[in-house]
């Protein structure tokens, strides 16, 4: 189930995010790694030591491409600058599929340069999944769309997080990149239970998962990418995973980010929960479970 | 540290905050979201609030833009749970984006940091970004508006408008030269064997050339070496080893400069006048010929100029500067 038409039927492993201070060590280290996420606006340029870096990373290793500024929910459409610096990029990685977020961020050309959280309604995800499918004719390569980790809800909603993601994919016909990370930190903002959340999308059509670190704060949990995987976190990717069936995954790690080992090992933690699942084949993965009947995550 | 937070306050108490372009348009909060237009008006009232300038406290303004409270704005379409109203929440994504893109102009503009200070770049910062929110998906180019800022609003440079004017176009500069493209150059050979009276060719999109009234190139490199010792010795170590900190400022000196590329590091190349006004011509679309007739130096014999001439060609050659010209302008 894990390798599907929305992620070009890959299933690359275990992924580390590709950081500028990992730079040299992957360079001339050359670890073994099965795959590098790249963010695609750091890349989308001209010229320059990115590019340089970026196609000596390619002679190596598998490289996906994760946006965060199509902006797929902004009302006022998709920017055409930004598809057409993505598709020489797409052209430059040959990634099989990318992936970019459940979010708008822009409006009458002023960008917040943030993730912001969609309101829920069935209109918000006819005009969200019209902007998908216009990416993917343009783009030529099918789009996993991630859930984003959200401080905010809106009065106007009319359906929980993941019914709404729900609803875009499938009229959209496109993938999701599960974070599982962004799962944990918006139940604990918004008081539902994450399993639920896990439980309740369409997991044939889950292409790719991110899991990373989170910060606690007084009143809330802000998504920092900045420490270890946290223990809740790896019981709803071990539930993903058995959902959904042995996907691609990656670590991302963007703040006080400590050396590559340290985060490569991290990483590799995924890999005893793929093994179990691994080891479960050729059983079929489970049909999706209703909402509600999961286990707490914490 | 305390001192700082009360001259930011005074500061801002005496200048009231500018409101973003889409604040001033004072959108309203549709009560559902059924169609495109409703998202796009509930879109435009949360970036609104998003972007306007935080208090010197750096929490969310308390009023809105027609002296409402906040919090009733807010509670038009922000949702509040147990434990944070509508306001805070909001709030949440109002100082995220002021952290973010000062942040980044901080990246951007470590220089003029230096020259203004932490309160008066900030300052500086708050007001730029109030008036020319980013307009691109690249962070790279959230600075792209700040010369034209700071001399439609010099008073935001404080003592040194001048000095932080040619900063401002300095640090500019190198963000170009780092990743414009780069063109098919030019040859030596190419430029010996043509008519001078025809030949019209330009300069690299990332070669930047700067008029400069400091030596903002030896700054620069007072800056970073300081950085990099503070950096590597770290700051207790720093104190004893007697590193002091901040460079000096540096002294009037007018600089011709190109900001340049060599295998995808950046580096700055001193011009003398002549050669300066030679690529300026270039760039500016004169022929050969036109452009050597304006570079020439009255003073030099013919012999002496054509032989600087050549040597500057050869040079700018081997560095792959001139290219030619572009029938459509590369957009960014």
């Amino acid at each position: 189930m894990a390798a599907n038409k929305h992620n070009g039927f890959t299933n690359l492993g275990i992924g580390i995010g590709l950081r500028i201070p990992h730079y040299e060590h992957i360079l001339s280290k050359k670890p073994l790694v099965d795959w590098f996420e790249i963010i695609s606006e750091n890349y989308m340029l001209d010229a320059g030591r990115p590019l340089q870096m970026l196609d000596q990373i390619l002679e190596q290793y598998q490289v996906i491409q994760h946006g965060v500024a199509m902006y797929l929910g902004s009302a006022k459409g998709l920017n055409k600058e930004h598809l057409r610096r993505l598709k020489a990029l797409i052209k430059r990685t040959k990634t099989p599929f990318l992936s970019d977020h459940l979010c708008w961020g822009s409006v009458d050309g002023t960008y917040s340069h943030d993730l912001l959280p969609m309101p829920y309604t069935f209109g918000a995800a006819t005009v969200m999944a019209r902007r998908i499918r216009e990416a993917m004719d343009m783009l030529e390569v099918p789009i996993c769309v991630e859930n984003v980790s959200s401080y905010a809800e809106f009065h106007q909603s009319q359906m929980t997080e993941w019914e709404f993601l729900t609803e875009v994919v499938e009229q959209a016909d496109c993938g999701i990149l599960l974070d599982v990370n962004n799962i944990y930190v918006s139940s604990q903002n918004h008081n539902f239970n994450p399993m639920d959340y896990v439980n309740g999308v369409p997991h044939e059509r889950v292409g790719q998962i991110h899991i990373a670190g989170h910060s606690q704060f007084e009143k809330y949990i802000l998504d920092t990418h900045d420490h270890p995987v946290l223990d809740p976190v790896w019981k709803l990717y071990a539930r993903a995973i058995e959902l959904c069936g042995p996907t691609s995954t990656l670590l991302e790690w963007d703040a006080h980010i400590p050396p590559f080992e340290e985060v490569h090992r991290e990483a590799l933690k995924a890999r005893k929960f793929l093994d179990v699942v691994e080891a479960q084949k050729p059983n079929k993965a489970p049909a999706r479970v209703p909402t509600g009947s999961g286990c707490e995550a914490s | 540290m305390k001192r700082r937070k009360k001259n930011a306050g005074a500061a801002a108490r005496s200048k009231p905050p500018l409101e973003p372009p889409l604040a001033a348009r004072r959108p309203k909060p549709p009560s559902r979201v059924a169609s495109q237009g409703e998202l796009l008006e509930l879109q435009r009232s949360m970036l609104a609030a998003i972007c306007r300038p935080l208090t010197p406290s750096f929490h969310m303004q308390q009023h809105w833009v027609d002296g409402s409270p906040m919090k009733a704005y807010a509670a038009k379409f922000m949702k509040p749970n147990d434990r944070l109203g509508s306001f805070e929440r909001l709030e949440i994504y109002n100082r995220q984006y002021w952290f973010r893109l000062l942040d980044c102009l901080y990246e951007d503009f470590p220089g003029l940091q230096a020259i203004l200070g932490e309160q008066k770049f900030n300052a500086l910062g708050r007001a730029y970004l109030t008036r020319y929110p980013s307009n691109s998906f690249m962070l790279r180019n959230l600075g792209e508006r700040l010369e034209q800022f700071a001399s439609q609003e010099p008073r935001w440079l404080g003592r040194h408008k001048r000095l932080g004017s040619d900063m401002i176009r300095f640090e500019w500069g190198q963000i170009v030269a780092f990743d414009e493209p780069a063109l098919e150059p030019i040859l030596a050979e190419d430029i010996a064997e043509a008519n001078p009276a025809k030949l019209r060719m330009s300069l690299q999109p990332y070669v930047v050339l700067l008029e400069l009234a400091y030596p903002l190139d030896e700054f620069s490199v007072a800056l970073k070496k300081q950085q990099s010792v503070r950096t590597e010795a770290g700051e207790a170590e720093r104190q004893h080893a007697g590193v002091k900190a901040p460079v000096p400022l540096p002294k009037p000196q007018p600089t011709l400069l190109a900001i340049h590329r060599v295998d995808n590091s950046v580096y700055y190349k001193r011009l003398e006048p002549a050669a300066f006004t030679l690529l300026n011509e270039l760039r500016q679309g004169r022929t050969l010929l036109q452009a050597c007739a304006a570079a020439a130096e009255p003073e030099l014999s013919p012999e002496k100029m054509a032989a600087s001439f050549r040597d500057w060609f050869a040079i700018f050659a081997q560095l792959g500067w001139l290219c030619r010209r572009q029938t459509s302008g590369i957009k960014r």
